[in-house]
Parts: structure tokens; C-alpha cells; sequence
């Protein structure tokens, strides 16, 4: 894994946070995710309103990198764009190796099956499913659309080893209007590690919780992702959190600049 | 195993999980509810019909004396007798033709039927030793060398019971008098007095030759199976002077009370069908608005859109098929219901029904699902998975055209299907295309008057009329659910208390039960005497004249150019046609005009019925043989006529100008009643000419068919209503999830319970009135298309049914909707805005 250090940029210009920029040998081996140009622009009833302005990035394998910034900022615009559930006006997204402009909705969503996680900050589970089930959710798709990562244990079994790791195994069976919102949070990151994602993307993961609730969700995120050797990109605008990742990048009015 | 395959059976897997944790929710319940009750209304009445038509079958056979009888000109070939006897059927034969008797010096042209001792296979001959003795029911034919004869011949013979009669060079003994024939059937006026004797005394009669004019039957009988099957078997091989009649044609009085009474039960299954339709349109919306944020997680987590569509395809196969057979089992044990109901309809208890109507009830179920649910659902797929991210991208739009597309698609094809009748299947269909239009156009005028009265008024007037233009989308389902619902129910009134009503009325106390034919024209006038000094009331005495029709429009008319088997026995046998100078009174003109001034040209005016079956048209002169010259005149009026009211009737009526010239023997028809019945024998003795034809056992059937269906109907609208409630329920339910949301914030806002439960009790009385209305333009236009169009029975507008329709609808979903929502209401707002 890359030390903060060693995945700090130079300089706070958009560019100089891509690797391309940095020094060589601060690197990642490996390139999960790279953004090149990226653009966002929105037609509103006020004519074009730019949300994110010419950025360009790289995560690399096994790296944690926090996106920071006011509401507004553009974070979530920016995750959205990485994770390929939106498209980008101008620009190119690499994500496991594929160039999403080059993929169409299905394929963007086969790229995902599998190799990418995600926690909302709503945490996103599916009410009318146990805790169990929405952890199985993800495998029982992968299993259709042939996802990499299939063991001989089934969906259920993994899902279970999965609730096991985040400590729900005695609330498997209930639905997420049951359960807790720290509860309703740890279920989703089982549901988001469950299929072995190479990385995972974070949206305001605490921001639905108490403090205390949110910080112990944090250690179990971070927890999990070292055991999985998992690329983290975590959008927050908590900088306790951000101090957490490898790496911190800020986002202003749409323009990205690295952090110290 | 393939991967292909594999991927398939996960696919189909999942599917189904998926399906049971929806149930498991809830999210299902409405959906089900409104597939299931389609399902069962349309195979209650599927069954319940199937099990009709065999006792009809059954019944009508013995109007026919037989399940299924070939009726031929010449010598039926061997070889159908044999496949018969193949097959196991029960075999006997008849063979008609018009004779002469002698007895002593007098003689009578008379109708002889020669039958084996297998005659009949249904029913029974009823005898009498004379004319005051007790009719008893007789098997087989008559002994050798006997004749049993009705009374009228031995009268004009002057002969007693027990005289010797020649027939051609055999000597008969006319043993018994002739009470009841059951396969006389609809031939009530033929003019010659009935004589039966042996089938194997023909030969020896020598009236049979190759030239005679003979009518040959092989009668059939056997279970309804076996019979069909020989229909069918045999239906392609007969020659062209042969054809099949089975017991439906026999007696179109009964069978037009029956198909009337399918009619109005098909009608009742298929609105249900209608309502439903909306019921599940409106919860698949609901279902597709509550699946959206599972969908967009789906698609984030990796499912791509193929794969969510052919799960959401497989998923609604499931549920379709799963919700379509609890449909049927509920259909079959509702036909037991209906069964009891209708238990007096037909002697003995009803066949069992066969298996077809579960593949329609369930084929109707799928249809109606992919017609009405499929479109909203398969759009599922289109949610953006960056809707994880951001909330406010709502569901994808389902785009109307494609739904309306295929719910009147689906709806069209199930019409026909169900309705059997083209003509039948698109006036409802445009009706309900109208309807529904209509209701959306009205919806969406009134949404926007009561968002330009909102701004106008203050207080809860305000909060409940901006309720409706808030969200104008969600107003105009909620008022065409509203409106389909209330629809639904005033047809239930319409039909109940209007058409159901009018053909009851068709057949009131003091119907006639008796018909007179062969009156003299001498008779005629003391006829009239006897009925006045008696105090009874005739149908009136109308002349008959037979005539054989032998041009249609200058074509000529050959029997065996008619491929309508009824066709070329209506072109085969003599007409009973009579002349008039004004119409009867049940008769109604539906094209052209009758006969006016006192010496009309010369001019035909037809039965609507008969005119279609012959092809015969407004203007076509008809030509007709009658008594040895050619009466040839145009056709000026078609005429409807109400069969089942027991009057005398006449496919064909002419000019008197134009018949009154031909031998005529008049007819008519009176109601006796029991207590009366001691008159018979002076009435036959008083005119001992006449026949007596008793048609009370029949009139009962048919009176007893119109009454009982008449229950049969309210018992299947029994689904219908609870349709109506679930349109109406799941109207309600559409806007329960924004609602929420919004009282959540009114009253975090400080608004309290009482405003807030006013302002829903004025947006849902404004939405009932408006529904109401709308409902009840259409609900009287249709009872008028349906009483005029389809049922021929009078109509008359019903002013209550504005009353009610209108305000009616506004008190109940006024108060429906309220309490509906009021469970959202008493929650805490925090509650409320979570669930949002």
C-alpha cells in the first residue's frame, strides 16, 4: 500500500494531482482509476452552469483517497463520473483498465458487477429485503452477468461471511427499517465488500450518523478495505476523516486541487 | 451445463426471489388483487357458461329429440350411421313426408313420420287413449301396422280413436292421439295434422320412391364429447343436401333468453376485466414509482439493463402466472356459487365444466398484464443508476403513448376474445378508449380550474384545491381511477335497475301460453267472440300464408348455394308469411319504412334476423311460390322483433294488397291461466279444426332463465364492485407516497391534523364530484348503446343516476380518500418525512 506521503502531489493544480504530474516513483504499480479532462456541464433554466472544470486524476491500486469540499462543490459529481454512473461532457474515465467512454450504460454496469463497491451516504438498502438478502443482492447479479469473483460457497454463504465481518450475523433477517442507522450503514459495507471489489467509492458514508456511530463505522470501512487490499475514494466534507486516506484532494468550485 | 444456460436459470432464479421478497413486502398486494379479481371474474363466467352451453346440449336435445341430428333431403348414406355405431352412439332414424289418408270416404292430407323403436333417444312421446284422458309418456315407436295421429285429423276425418286408416296400400289403426312430440321443435305451423307410424311399415306403403319428397334423419345421441367429435368428423363429409342440427337451432325462443342471459354475464366478466385493467395500471405505477430506488441500486451494483429487463420480464411472468391461477381457482369455486344460483335453470344438475377456461383465465391474465403492467415495468430498466447519488432524478417517464398502445391492445384482443362478437368487442373497446379520454381530458380541465380557484381562496380550500394542481400528473390518474371506478358502478346501477328491469318486462305475467294455429277464416271472427265472452286477452289473430321463397333480388334462391347449414333450411322449407297494414306493436322498423296510406304498392318488410342469414337487403325484391302462382314485390323495411315475448311473429310480412288474395289459415297466441285450464277442451270442441299448442312449459323455462339470470348477472358484478373499490383504492394509494412528504413538512411547519385532514377531505370530495360527473355521462350513454345496440330492449334515462353518480361519489371519495390517507396523517412528521 502507498504511504500519504508518497502519493502527495507537488502542487495544488488539478494537473499536478494526476500521476503523470507527480514523481515517477510515487506511482501506484497499478492504475485503477484514472480521470483525464474530465468536465461536467449542466443546462438549467440560467443557461450553462460548469459543475466540474477540466480534471484530471489517478488512483492507484490499494490507494485511499479522500475528495473534500463544501456542499456543492462538485464531490458527488465527481464520484458519479468515476464510479461510470453518469457520463462526463468532456473528458475520459479508466476504470479496472477499461475506458468508460467507450462502454455504453450495460457494459459501464458489467464493468462495475463485481469490482466496485459502493456506501452511500443514505446508505441505499432495498427495504423490502432482509439485511441478508441486500448483502446477496450484488453476488446474485454478479452470478447472472458473470462477475469475476464466484466462490463455491454461493451468494447467501458469502453474504453471511460478509454480515459476519461487520458484526450483523444475529440481524441478518431483519429489514433495514429494523435496524439502526449506524446498523443500516455496516450492512451496506458488507453488501459493498461482500463480492471483492478492487475499489470503493464513498459518499458522505457518516453523514447520516451520529458521531460516535460514524466514527466506528469509519474504523470498520477502513478495516475491511485493508483486508481487502480495496482502493478507497471517500468523498466527505469531514477533514478528521479525510485525514484518514492516503491521499486528500479539495474540491472548489468544480476544480480540484491536492491538499497537504 | 452451459454458461447460457446457467445464466438463463440464474436469471429465472433470481427472478423469482426477487418476486417472493416483493410479496413478502407488500409491494405486491394491490397488483395481485386487482390481476387475480380479472382473472376470476372472467373464468367464473368462462366455467360457468362452458357448463351451460353442454346442458343446453343436453336440454335443447330434447327439442331435437336427439344430441346431434343429420337432416337430409335424400337418403342419408350408410356410411355416417356407421362411423355412429363405430363411435358408440346411440342411433334412430326418422323419415318425414306428406301423404294423403283415407278413412272410409273422407281423406286429409297429412304429415307422416316414420320412426324405429330407438325414436326418441331424448325426451318422450306423450299419448292419449282420447281427447279427456291423461297424456302418458311413451318409449319407442308405435306398434305395427298402428298409427298414433293428432286429434284434429280425426276430427276432419270424422273418425273416432281406434278407426282403421289407409295409408297408401297399407291399412293403420289409429290407436292413440298424439299430446306431445318432442321434436316438433320450432315447426309449429305446419298445416297438415301429424300422423307416426313404423318406420318399418313404409315400404309396404308404397309412397316412398325414389322421387318422393322425403326429409331423412339419422338422430344421434352420446356424451357431448363423443357427439362434438362426430360433429366434427362428420361436419366436412356431408353432401350438399345434408347438414347437422344440433339442439341450440331447435328452439330460438330458449335460445335466445339464454344467449341474452350469456350476454349480460360475458358483459358483467368483461367489465370487471375493464376496471380491473385500471386497477392494475395504477398499481403497476405505484409498483414502478417504489422499485425505482431499488432499480438505480441495482444498476449501480453492476446489473446491466438486459439483464434487469429479462429479470423484471421473467419476474412478471411468474407473478402473472402464480396471480392467473389463483384467479382460476377462485373463478371455479365462484361458478359453483353461480351454479347454485342458477340450479333450477335445467333439469337434473349441470355437466362439469371442462379445462378451457383456465387457459383463458390465464392467457387473460397475462395479457392483461402485459397490456397494462409490462410497459411501466419493463421502463424500470431506464433508471439512471446515478440516481444512488442524487435523488432528485425521478422515475424514468413512462412514455404514455406506449401504454395506452398496449393496454388497448391488450384490451381490444381480450374483448374479442371474451365478447366472441366483433361488433360487440369495438363499441366497448371505443366506449372505453372514449371513456377513458374523456375522463383524462375532464381531469386535466379541472385540475387546472381548481388550481386558478386555489389561488382565489384561502384556508383549507386553498390546501385542498392546490393538492389537486400541485401535482397535475398524479390528479388526472387519480381522477380517471376515480371516474373508472365510479363508471363501473353505475353500469352495475344501469344494467340492475334499467336493462335487467326492461327484459323482465319483455316477458310479463300474462305472457302468452298458448298458440292457435289453423284457424279458418271462417273460425276467425267467432274465434274472436269466444276470446271476448271469455275475457281473454289475444296477441291478436293474424293471417298466414305459406309460400315457398324462391328469389332473393332477382338471384334465384337454391338451398344448396347457402353454405349457413340454418341458411339453406330456411331457404329449403315454406315460409309462414302474413300481411298487415300497420306493424305489431313489439315490432320495431330498423331500416327503411313501413307501409303507409290505405292502398300500399305492393311490398315486403323482413325480420332483421332472417334478412342477414339469407342476405337479403332493403330494396331486393323477394320472390315467392305460393299455391301454384308467383308473388314477387321489394323489400321496403327490416323489421327487430322480440322473439322471446311469446307473441306471433312473422319473418316476412306483406302488403294486404299483395296476400290477402292466397288461402290463408289464421294464428295467435293467449294466456291462460291455470286456474282456467277446464276451457281447453271447450275451446278444441268449439273449434275443432284448430291446434292447441301449449308453450307454458317453455315460457316458464325461458321466464325462469330471464329471472335467474337476472341474479346470475348481480352475482358476477359482485366482482365488478369489488373492482370498482380497488380502481378506487388504488387511486387513493397513487399519490399516499408525495402525500406524505408534503404533510410531513406542512406540519413541521406548524400546520395541525385538522387543517390538514379538511384540506384532504375538500381535494378528495372536489376529485369524487369531478369523477362523478364524468362517470355519469358515460355510464348513461353506455346503458343507452348497450340497451339499444346490443340487448334490443327499450331505454329510458335515469335521472337518479346523476344524483347518485355525482354526489354519490363525491361523499364516498371524499370520505374514502380521507380516511384513506388519514393513517399517513397521524404519524409523527419526522415519520412521515422518513418514509417519504
Amino acid at each position: 500500500m502507498n504511504t500519504p506521503e508518497s502519493v502527495s502531489p507537488e502542487s495544488v493544480s488539478p494537473e499536478s494531482v494526476s500521476p503523470e504530474s507527480a514523481s515517477p516513483e510515487i506511482v501506484s504499480p497499478e492504475v485503477l482509476c484514472r480521470a483525464d479532462g474530465l468536465a461536467k456541464h449542466v443546462t438549467g433554466p440560467g443557461g450553462r452552469l460548469t459543475i466540474l472544470h477540466d480534471l484530471s486524476l489517478s488512483i492507484g491500486a490499494g490507494e485511499a483517497v479522500a475528495i473534500v469540499g463544501a456542499s456543492g462543490s462538485g464531490k458527488s459529481t465527481l464520484l458519479g463520473l468515476l464510479a461510470g454512473l453518469d457520463t462526463p461532457s468532456d473528458g475520459d474515465v479508466e476504470l479496472c483498465g477499461e475506458r468508460l467512454a467507450t462502454l455504453d450504460e450495460d457494459g459501464r454496469a458489467a464493468l462495475r458487477a463485481g469490482r466496485v463497491g459502493f456506501v452511500f451516504q443514505s446508505f441505499q438498502l432495498l427495504p423490502t429485503l432482509t439485511a441478508l438478502e441486500n448483502v446477496s443482492l450484488p453476488l446474485e447479479l454478479g452470478a447472472i452477468t458473470d462477475a469475476p469473483r464466484m466462490n463455491g460457497s454461493g451468494p447467501t454463504g458469502i453474504a453471511r461471511e460478509a454480515l459476519e465481518r461487520v458484526g450483523l450475523t444475529p440481524r441478518a433477517g431483519h429489514y433495514p427499517r429494523q435496524l439502526s442507522g449506524g446498523e443500516q450503514q455496516r450492512v451496506a459495507i458488507a453488501r459493498a465488500f461482500a463480492p471483492g471489489p478492487r475499489i470503493l467509492f464513498a459518499d458522505e458514508p457518516t453523514g447520516n450518523l451520529d458521531l460516535a456511530t460514524g466514527q466506528k463505522i469509519i474504523d470498520l470501512l477502513f478495516a475491511l478495505r485493508a483486508d481487502a487490499g480495496a482502493a478507497l475514494v471517500l468523498v466527505t466534507h469531514d477533514q478528521a476523516l479525510a485525514e484518514r486516506c492516503d491521499r486528500r484532494l479539495g474540491m472548489r468550485d468544480g476544480h480540484l486541487e491536492a491538499l497537504a | 451445463m452451459s454458461a447460457r444456460f446457467r445464466i438463463r436459470t440464474s436469471a429465472w432464479w433470481l427472478a423469482l426471489k426477487l418476486l417472493r421478497r416483493d410479496w413478502r413486502s407488500g409491494e405486491l398486494y394491490l397488483l395481485s388483487a386487482a390481476l387475480v379479481l380479472t382473472v376470476a371474474a372472467i373464468t367464473a363466467v368462462g366455467f360457468f357458461t362452458d357448463r351451460i352451453e353442454r346442458a343446453m346440449q343436453r336440454q335443447g336435445g330434447e327439442l331435437i329429440a336427439a344430441d346431434l341430428v343429420i337432416d337430409s333431403s335424400r337418403a342419408i348414406p350408410e356410411t355416417f350411421a356407421d362411423e355412429a355405431a363405430r363411435r358408440g352412439l346411440a342411433i334412430a332414424r326418422t323419415l318425414t313426408f306428406s301423404s294423403v289418408v283415407l278413412a272410409g270416404d273422407s281423406s286429409q292430407l297429412v304429415q307422416v313420420k316414420a320412426v324405429d323403436d330407438t325414436y326418441p333417444l331424448r325426451g318422450s312421446m306423450r299419448l292419449k287413449a282420447d281427447l279427456d284422458a291423461a297424456e302418458l309418456p311413451t318409449d319407442g315407436g308405435p306398434a305395427p301396422r298402428t298409427a298414433w295421429v293428432e286429434p284434429r285429423l280425426l276430427y276432419a276425418l270424422g273418425a273416432e280413436v281406434g278407426t282403421g286408416i289407409d295409408l297408401g296400400e297399407v291399412g293403420f289403426t289409429a290407436d292413440r292421439l298424439i299430446a306431445y312430440e318432442p321434436d316438433r321443435g320450432g315447426n309449429f305451423f305446419q298445416i297438415a295434422p301429424r300422423v307416426m307410424i313404423r318406420l318399418d311399415d313404409v315400404p309396404a306403403t308404397g309412397l316412398v320412391t325414389e322421387a318422393s319428397r322425403v326429409r331423412h334423419r339419422l338422430l344421434l345421441g352420446g356424451p357431448p364429447q363423443a357427439i362434438a367429435d362426430f360433429a366434427a368428423w362428420a361436419e366436412p363429409k356431408l353432401p350438399a343436401y345434408a347438414g347437422l342440427l344440433d339442439a341450440r337451432e331447435a328452439r330460438p325462443e330458449f335460445e335466445s333468453a339464454v344467449d341474452r342471459a350469456s350476454r349480460f354475464l360475458h358483459l358483467a366478466a368483461l367489465t370487471t376485466l375493464l376496471v380491473a385493467g385500471a386497477a392494475i395500471a395504477l398499481a403497476s405505477r405505484r409498483l414502478v414509482d417504489r422499485q425505482t430506488d431499488a432499480v438505480a441500486v441495482m444498476r449501480c451494483l453492476g446489473a446491466p439493463r438486459h439483464v434487469l429487463t429479462r429479470i423484471f420480464a421473467l419476474r412478471l411472468l411468474a407473478f402473472g402466472l402464480i396471480a392467473s391461477l389463483i384467479g382460476c381457482l377462485i373463478g371455479w369455486l365462484g361458478q359453483q356459487g353461480l351454479a347454485l344460483v342458477l340450479a333450477d335453470w335445467f333439469d337434473g344438475p349441470l355437466p362439469a365444466p371442462s379445462v378451457a377456461p383456465v387457459f383463458v383465465g390465464l392467457g387473460t391474465g397475462l395479457v392483461a398484464l402485459a397490456g397494462f403492467a409490462l410497459p411501466p415495468l419493463m421502463q424500470l430498466a431506464d433508471v439512471p443508476p446515478l440516481k444512488v447519488l442524487r435523488r432528485d432524478l425521478g422515475a424514468p417517464k413512462t412514455s404514455v403513448a406506449l401504454a395506452a398502445l398496449a393496454a388497448a391492445a391488450a384490451l381490444a384482443l381480450l374483448i374479442l376474445w371474451q365478447a366472441g362478437d366483433f361488433e360487440l368487442a369495438w363499441k366497448l373497446l371505443l366506449g372505453v378508449v372514449g371513456a377513458v379520454a374523456a375522463l383524462v381530458a375532464l381531469g386535466a380541465v379541472m385540475v387546472w380550474l381548481a388550481g386558478l380557484a386555489a389561488a382565489r381562496t384561502r384556508g383549507i380550500w386553498r390546501l385542498g384545491l392546490a393538492g389537486l394542481s400541485r401535482r397535475p400528473a398524479a390528479a388526472i390518474l387519480q381522477i380517471t381511477g376515480f371516474g373508472l371506478g365510479i363508471l363501473a358502478l353505475l353500469l352495475l346501477a344501469v344494467v340492475r335497475v334499467d336493462l335487467l328491469q326492461s327484459w323482465q318486462q319483455t316477458l310479463p305475467e300474462g305472457a302468452p301460453n298458448r298458440f292457435l294455429i289453423n284457424i279458418q277464416p271462417h273460425e276467425k271472427d267467432a274465434l274472436a267472440d269466444w276470446f271476448a265472452e271469455r275475457d281473454i286477452d289475444s296477441s291478436g289473430i293474424y293471417p298466414m300464408v305459406r309460400g315457398r321463397l324462391t328469389g332473393i333480388g332477382g338471384e334465384t334462391v337454391e338451398p344448396d348455394d347457402y353454405e349457413d347449414p340454418q341458411a339453406a333450411r330456411l331457404a329449403d322449407r315454406e315460409f309462414n308469411l302474413s300481411y298487415s297494414d300497420v306493424p305489431q306493436g313489439d315490432n320495431e322498423i330498423v331500416a327503411g319504412r313501413w307501409w303507409a296510406g290505405p292502398d300500399p304498392l305492393p311490398q315486403f318488410s323482413v325480420e332483421e334476423g332472417i334478412a342477414e342469414t339469407l342476405g337479403i337487403a332493403l330494396g331486393d325484391e323477394l320472390r315467392f311460390w305460393m299455391a301454384g302462382r308467383e308473388v314477387a314485390a321489394p323489400v321496403t323495411s327490416l323489421r327487430r322483433v322480440v322473439w322471446d315475448s311469446f307473441n306471433v311473429n312473422f319473418f316476412v310480412i306483406g302488403t294486404p294488397g299483395l296476400l290477402a288474395g292466397e288461402p290463408a289459415t289464421y294464428v295467435t297466441s293467449f294466456y291462460l291461466p291455470a286456474a282456467r285450464e277446464a276451457l281447453v277442451p271447450e275451446l278444441l270442441r268449439a273449434f275443432p279444426s284448430v291446434t292447441l299448442i301449449d308453450v307454458g312449459a317453455l315460457l316458464e323455462q325461458v321466464r325462469g332463465i330471464i329471472e335467474q339470470g337476472i341474479r346470475a348477472v348481480e352475482y358476477v358484478f359482485l366482482f365488478t364492485l369489488a373492482a370498482g373499490l380497488l380502481v378506487m383504492y388504488a387511486g387513493i394509494q397513487a399519490s399516499l407516497a408525495v402525500r406524505r412528504g408534503e404533510h410531513g413538512v406542512l406540519r413541521t411547519l406548524g400546520a395541525n391534523r385538522g387543517q390538514l385532514l379538511r384540506g384532504l377531505l375538500v381535494e378528495f370530495t372536489v376529485a369524487g364530484l369531478l369523477a362523478g360527473l364524468t362517470a355519469s355521462i358515460f355510464a348513461e350513454l353506455t346503458g343507452y348503446v348497450l340497451a339499444r345496440q346490443v340487448f334490443d330492449l327499450p331505454f329510458a334515462p335515469n335521472p337518479w343516476l346523476w344524483v347518485f353518480g355525482v354526489l354519490g361519489s363525491g361523499v364516498a371519495i371524499g370520505l374514502a380518500g380521507t380516511l384513506g390517507t388519514y393513517r399517513a396523517l397521524v404519524r409523527p412528521p419526522l415519520a412521515q418525512l422518513r418514509a417519504a
